[in-house]
């Protein structure tokens, strides 16, 4: 075996070296104060240094084709990277409060992106499958980190139920093209994948399994469930990162691998998408409780990302990147702000603890409007440019079915600006005599929103970042 | 030319900014219309001034650039004339003032972007900038029904923007398919005029009806009269003085600019549309008995009668929208203003329990006898000039050259004329109810006149309302040419 291979994989390799380094460092510190703050900055500063080497190195592929980077999956890197740093940091109040565990935390959030990473710079089926459970199984873990708190246990098991049966589903479809084509290679699945049976089979199968991970509707089950018990870091973790990092994988995928059978897969992300958006839409209207309310808005969210992948066009994979990218600012935004509110009121995440919140946190709710009207497109925040960016990606073939879902979709921006104000008149409008006390926020908290709002107000108007994910699509 | 973007420097400041920057604002529409009066007697032809262009997102073929025309020199100035005045009417704003203004000031920067932008996606977000501070301008200062009125305007707006999105992309790329050539640039789209008739066609309703929405088409009007009814004073001053322009002006500059043959095509659908705007609205008017209702209704009626005229495709009809536009606008200002300070003292708009105003309160009584009367198109005043260009150019536009339209345009002219009549019943019966008569209520007699920031507002904008009637022809000179340059590209002059 030629090791020399080991170093084409360079992302990898320094999450390899960073998950080592947080580890020994846990080790060492095990009995010092000062434990969680010298690790969070450590895993803080060996994830911008990912993030770093990521952007200056040159994609390659190893091992004969079963690893191989391209342009584009080496930014969506270092956007994941980034937006692991939020997390990361907007997870500092509550890991002040797990305080022992705060290594075993950091460690597993670097393992499962290691497992994105490995996915996502997948050249077979094999490397997928192995970087798809790399990132799922810690993800459990992370979901039931809350020990003393049952939600947190059963929405783990919720969702390792469902990552088992969809990984079985997943294998099977696999199989099946496998069947179909005698290999697992993506380029040589693209030269010899049909129309046939078999092989519209295995893609269906393979689809749900991803579908799953992104939560798309008809393998959304578990979001709701998961996203309201497992601790707000982690849910936050669950909506932009795993989400955005599976649908790079199903979009290279189907491009790459699936390419011949565009009109198959076309119809079916039609469907899907025209489901999640709408369904999770009406779901989302009903909710009174944050975090499942957002796990619905996710859902749709991830609705409008698949609808740049659709038609199979070249402006597919940067809008699709793009959308990634701002839907991670803001809704870690959203996120860190209910995080912080949640320590500040004894675990309250329901939507009545922010009636009369601009009263007594009018900064804090002022950044929480800007990310909701990002999410909900308006401009001139990022959210309005990357919404129609996927727009123009999904009717770029001149398909009409495809001016049909895109229309549908639109008139769905108009629900979901309805739930999203809902929130905005929680805190401006409605009058309460009992609103939330005002609160210094930490600085992990304030070092996260001025990431993500910073990124809010400038990822749309200022051009250069859309283009350089541009120049890396294509 | 970045008009657009200065007015956001006085963001974080209070009144003695917001001052300032509409003053500046005035001051440099001002210099702009005389600088555009000066580069046409120049001779200077192009079909826009001040024209600059910069890329923005290159792969996707989108710029900023910025441009102005006749009819966009004078929609600015009407802006910055509306915003000057607007900043004195709420002056007395209580709660969270800098809020309020910070709000207001980036409502008028999407307006502002809107009217220079010549870039279809540069527009369109700047249409979306105008949109949603409304939501919480109504929503948080309003009074009523506000928390209902705001959602509803937002959502139907934002509806309105939903179908646009897609006719933009459906112009953008059919545009690129013929043509070869991929762009946003509105006057490119426009020269190379290549989309297929059956594919204008179905994109033009959705542009149409985009904009109409706010432009109060029937029946995509009904957040209007509850959005109006709910905003505070000043936001409802902008809104129906300037917002609604904005439709007007979109269906216009995009949809029948960009996709001709579709605006003749299908004008007969939205000609009867429009008809029963401006009948109906006249007709809702007379029955309501709260004087911003009233007010709301008669917008609907006028601004039908803006996208009335557009569709008559003819250079004195179109004309007479934008004169129509700015009339409106200044009126509809002066006529919330008054309503407005005339709520602040009493308390209520119900027109029942007000009477005898003009005894307790003469200045703004006589302002709103003065709004009243330019309303109803009394010569002398804007509203006169505007309908008397409106129903010629109408009625005049397709002689009977062989146009199987016509005797169709007449017929809408003459049942659109009715409004006037109309008009003038609900303009005089609120007059004469609320101004005149015995004061009922005691406790009022105890009230005050106008205040020296509101005497700034009212007067200023009669002053508009009353130079425009008297001296009209500098303004249609500058419209006329611009919207001569457009219906030839339309080509049915």
């Amino acid at each position: 075996m030629n090791y020399s291979e080991f170093l084409k994989m360079i992302p990898e390799a320094f999450l390899v070296l960073a998950l080592i380094l947080v580890f020994i460092g846990d080790f060492c510190l095990n009995k010092s104060e000062r434990k969680n703050a010298v690790l969070s900055k450590l895993a803080a500063a060996l994830l911008v240094v990912v993030g770093v080497v990521t952007t200056s190195v040159t994609p390659e592929s190893a091992f004969g084709g079963i690893y191989a980077s391209s342009a584009a999956i080496n930014v969506m890197k270092v956007i994941l990277a980034f937006g692991t740093l939020i997390v990361m940091i907007m997870a500092q109040p509550w890991v002040e409060k797990t305080h022992r565990l705060a290594g075993e935390f950091y460690m597993l959030l670097i393992s499962t992106l290691l497992g994105m990473f490995m996915m996502m710079s997948s050249g077979s089926f094999l490397l997928f499958f192995l970087g798809l459970e790399t990132a799922s199984v810690p993800l459990a873990c992370m979901v039931a980190f809350d020990r003393h708190r049952k939600d947190s246990a059963e929405g783990a098991a919720k969702y390792i139920l469902v990552a088992t049966f969809s990984s079985g589903v997943m294998l099977f479809g696999i199989s099946f093209i496998y069947a179909a084509t005698g290999t697992l290679y993506f380029d040589d699945v693209a030269n010899v994948v049909t129309g046939s049976p078999l092989c519209i089979m295995g893609l269906t199968f393979f689809f749900s399994g991803l579908g799953f991970k992104i939560s798309l509707v008809p393998f959304h089950f578990w979001t709701a469930d998961t996203y309201q018990g497992a601790p707000t870091p982690v849910t936050g973790y669950l909506s932009v990162i795993s989400k955005g990092a599976a649908a790079i994988t199903l979009c290279t995928i189907l491009m790459k691998a699936f390419g011949p059978m565009v009109e198959y897969w076309n119809y079916l992300l039609y469907i899907v998408i025209v489901l999640s958006i709408t369904l999770a839409n009406l779901f989302a209207i009903r909710q009174s409780e944050l975090k499942r309310f957002m796990a619905f808005s996710s859902i749709s969210q991830a609705g409008y990302i698949m609808l740049a992948v659709v038609g199979n066009g070249q402006l597919g994979v940067a809008a699709l990147t793009y959308y990634v990218l701002v839907y991670i600012v803001a809704n870690m935004a959203v996120f860190t702000v209910i995080n912080v509110v949640e320590h500040n009121n004894g675990g309250r995440t329901d939507m009545a603890a922010y009636n009369g919140f601009y009263q007594t946190n009018p900064k804090l709710s002022f950044l929480m409007t800007l990310a909701l009207f990002s999410l909900a497109g308006i401009p001139p925040f990022a959210g309005m440019f990357s919404k129609f960016f996927v727009f123009m990606a999904g009717v770029q073939n001149g398909d009409p079915m495809a001016y049909i879902v895109v229309f549908i979709a639109l008139v769905n921006t108009v629900v979901s600006l309805y739930y999203y104000l809902l929130i905005v008149k929680a805190m401006y409008i409605t009058k309460t005599d009992t609103p939330l006390p005002t609160f210094k926020s930490d600085n992990g908290t304030k070092i996260a929103l001025a990431l993500c709002t910073a990124g809010i107000a400038l990822f749309g108007v200022v051009s250069c970042v859309y283009e350089w994910i541009a120049a890396a699509g294509l | 030319m970045l008009l657009g973007l200065w007015l956001s420097k006085s963001l974080n400041q209070v009144r003695g900014v917001m001052v300032t920057g509409a003053s500046c604002l005035l001051a440099l529409s001002i210099w702009l219309t005389i600088y555009f009066i000066q580069e046409r007697a120049a001779g200077n032809t192009a079909e826009m001034l001040l024209t600059y262009s910069t890329p923005w997102f290159k792969p996707l073929n989108i710029a900023y650039s910025v441009g102005v025309d006749g009819i966009s020199v004078v929609m600015l100035l009407l802006s910055s004339i509306i915003v000057f005045t607007g900043t004195f009417a709420s002056w007395q704003l209580k709660p969270l003032t800098k809020e309020y203004f910070l709000w207001f000031t980036l409502l008028s920067t999407g307006v502002f972007g809107f009217f220079i932008s010549t870039d279809l996606f540069t527009m369109f977000m700047f249409y979306e900038v105008a949109l949603i501070p409304m939501y919480l301008l109504i929503g948080v200062w309003g009074s009523g029904r506000k928390e209902y009125s705001a959602m509803k305007l937002t959502l139907m707006l934002m509806g309105g923007s939903a179908l646009l999105i897609l006719g933009l992309l459906g112009i953008y790329y059919f545009n690129g398919l013929y043509s070869g050539e991929y762009t946003f640039e509105l006057t490119t789209i426009a020269a190379n005029h290549v989309i297929p008739g059956h594919i204008q066609n179905i994109f033009f309703p959705f542009i149409f009806i985009g904009f109409g929405v706010l432009g109060a088409l029937f029946p995509f009007h009904t957040w209007s009269p509850d959005g109006h009814a709910s905003a505070p004073t000043a936001v409802s001053m902008l809104h129906a003085g300037v917002l609604m322009k904005l439709g007007g002006y979109g269906c216009f500059r995009v949809a029948m600019y960009l996709l001709p043959e579709a605006a003749q095509d299908l004008s007969w659908i939205f000609l009867i549309l429009t008809t029963i705007s401006v009948v109906y609205g006249a007709l809702s008017a007379c029955v309501q008995t709260d004087l911003k209702y009233i007010n709301a209704y008669s917008s609907v009626s006028h601004c039908g009668l803006v996208l009335f005229a557009l569709l008559m495709m003819s250079q004195t009809a179109v004309t007479g929208a934008v004169l129509q536009m700015l009339s409106h606008g200044l009126m509809t200002a002066l006529f919330f203003a008054l309503i407005g300070m005339i709520y602040g003292r009493t308390h209520t708009r119900d027109i029942r329990e007000l009477a005898g105003l003009m005894k307790i309160m003469p200045f703004l009584a006589v302002g709103y006898v003065i709004a009243g009367l330019a309303n109803l198109g009394l010569p002398g005043f804007s509203g006169f000039i505007a309908e008397m260009t409106i129903f010629v150019g109408s009625f005049g536009a397709h002689p009977m050259s062989g146009d199987p339209n016509a005797s169709f345009r007449m017929v809408a002219t003459i049942i659109a004329c009715m409004s006037i009549v109309v008009t003038a019943v609900y303009i005089l019966r609120v007059v004469g109810k609320i101004l005149y008569g015995e004061v009922e209520n005691k406790h009022f007699l105890e009230l005050t006149d106008a205040t020296w920031d509101e005497r700034v507002a009212v007067i200023c904008l009669i002053f508009c309302v009353a130079g425009l009637g008297s001296f009209p022809f500098w303004v249609s000179d500058i419209i006329s040419p611009a919207a001569g340059t457009i219906l030839e590209s339309i080509g049915v002059m």
